[in-house]
């Protein structure tokens, strides 16, 4: 049976709330931006008019008051994207349960079933998109299509307050003419290997050789040539479905820059202990741990270490990373930024493979980290902390483990 | 314009919200005589979004709004 597949974003999110929230805001270039002066200064998002100017998102704060002077910045308020957020779903689930987020202002709903109660994905889609307006105040696109991909490319087709049906007779009209990095997980580097092969359109792909894209790009290869014909056939996940975690990781662009591996070891602190206890959130313990750097020209490489005994300390996870960043970093130029991250993740409650050379034992570590992440629940993050980090608060005094509460999101997951 | 107001509500036994007066800043008391419609909305006007309760008050006709907030009155657009 052919499905019907919605996949509504809402359009300008951050800087449609925050109009939402200030009607004046309506009528005057806007756009929302990280601090300046902990270095976060690019643009995260634009109100309409911003965007006629040419104001893009992942501008600098210098590059946007360039092309326009006026142009008003405001901190980001993600509490209230949140909420936002939360209750445009609300509404979704008054027509279907099969809605799949896809980051925090988009997302796939499944209404095959629900045509018979609220009328064709048309309607749906119109009601949806008129309470959304009416109830929220915020615009949003629709596209209406018989797969997950296309209802994305639909919902980029016409913007704002679009609805864009892609059935599969008129596909080729709609879809094929676009520009290959339309679809996605066409990015910067696969339209290069595209465009060598002289594929320039959706329709370009889809009529490709097969093979030969797959001996070009492999398994994407396959997939993105799927994509193009309209043979996406994976699901729209219930809402309730929890997604395996497959890594947990947090990263920052420092408040300085980074010299040396002392200031490097005290950031690699902060960011394990929120990664530590989000992984004991989970029950989780892990065995692969990886780095990512980034030097002020803004070049950067990820390492990777793989272990057979499970790693759930923050000493342990801080003394690899450090020991990675010893290895392969020597700080000639210094870093503007970096991240860890783990995976390979098990549960912390099985049976675990212990290391027949060394001799580990966490148990007093873990004792430790439990006992500061339940003072830290009970009186806040910087109630207790370990002492190296008194000598630098500027590059320590953030908190990766309650600010950072929107995770990115993958298709393949 | 966002006017916000103290409201005395009478929270019922299943839980429903039923605004009663509206006191104004000088702490004089508007009856409100009847609750026309109520419906999630969001102020397009004066921003911000909740439930809005359509109340006569001496004749009049106002746009209540209960936002997580507090609570805000707006003017209906038919007496602009």
């Amino acid at each position: 049976m052919e499905r019907t597949i919605l996949h509504c974003d809402l359009n300008n999110f951050y800087a449609s709330v925050e109009c939402a929230k200030d009607p004046s805001l309506r009528n005057i270039p806007l756009a929302i931006a990280g601090d300046q002066e902990l270095r976060h200064g690019i643009i995260l998002a634009k109100n309409q008019l911003a965007k006629q100017l040419g104001i893009k998102t992942g501008q600098a704060i210098w590059e946007a008051k360039q092309i326009c002077e006026d142009l008003i910045l405001l901190p980001p308020d993600f509490k209230e994207y949140q909420r936002c957020s939360k209750m445009v779903k609300e509404i979704f689930t008054d027509y279907t349960d099969f809605i799949e987020d896809f980051g925090i202002d988009e997302s796939w709903l499944d209404v095959t079933q629900s045509k018979a109660l609220f009328g064709d994905g048309k309607t749906i889609a119109e009601t949806i998109q008129q309470r959304i307006y009416h109830e929220i105040g915020l615009t949003s696109s629709i596209g209406v299509s018989f797969n997950k991909i296309f209802a994305k490319l639909g919902s980029d087709y016409k913007k704002p307050m679009g609805i864009t049906i892609i059935t599969p007779e008129n596909y080729r009209e709609i879809v094929w003419p676009l520009p290959v990095e339309d679809l996605l997980y066409v990015g910067r580097s696969t339209t290069d290997k595209l465009n060598q092969l002289g594929i320039r359109s959706i329709g370009d792909l889809a009529q490709f050789n097969y093979g030969r894209l797959k001996q070009v790009l492999g398994k994407w290869g396959e997939y993105l040539w799927r994509f193009a014909n309209g043979q996406d056939h994976s699901e729209v996940a219930k809402q309730t479905y929890l997604f395996p975690i497959k890594s947990i990781g947090n990263g920052i662009t420092a408040p300085r820059d980074i010299y040396d591996i002392e200031d490097f070891r005290l950031i690699a602190y902060v960011l394990c202990e929120s990664i530590i206890a989000r992984m004991r959130e989970q029950h989780l313990a892990a065995r692969c741990i990886s780095v990512q750097f980034r030097n002020i020209n803004l070049i950067s490489f990820t390492r990777q270490m793989t272990f057979t005994v499970p790693i759930y300390t923050v000493k342990r996870l801080v003394d690899i990373a450090v020991s990675l960043c010893q290895e392969n970093y020597h700080f000639q130029v210094p870093l503007r930024s970096m991240s860890i991250s783990v995976s390979r993740l098990l549960s912390r409650n099985a049976y675990h493979q212990l290391s027949l050379f060394e001799d580990i034992d966490d148990t007093e570590e873990e004792a430790l980290d439990v006992v500061m992440e339940q003072i830290r629940k009970r009186f806040g993050t910087f109630s207790v902390r370990r002492c190296s980090m008194k000598s630098d608060l500027e590059l320590t005094g953030f908190d990766p483990f309650s600010d950072h509460t929107i995770h990115p999101v993958n298709f393949f997951r | 314009m966002k006017q916000k107001v103290a409201v005395v509500v009478l929270h019922t036994k299943s839980g429903e919200l039923v605004p009663l007066f509206v006191v104004w800043d000088n702490m004089v008391k508007y009856q409100i005589d009847k609750i026309i419609n109520k419906q999630k909305a969001a102020s397009l006007k004066s921003g911000g979004f909740g439930i809005r309760y359509t109340v006569r008050i001496q004749n009049q006709y106002r746009y209540l709004f209960y936002e997580y907030s507090g609570w805000f009155i707006e003017k209906m657009s038919s007496e602009e």
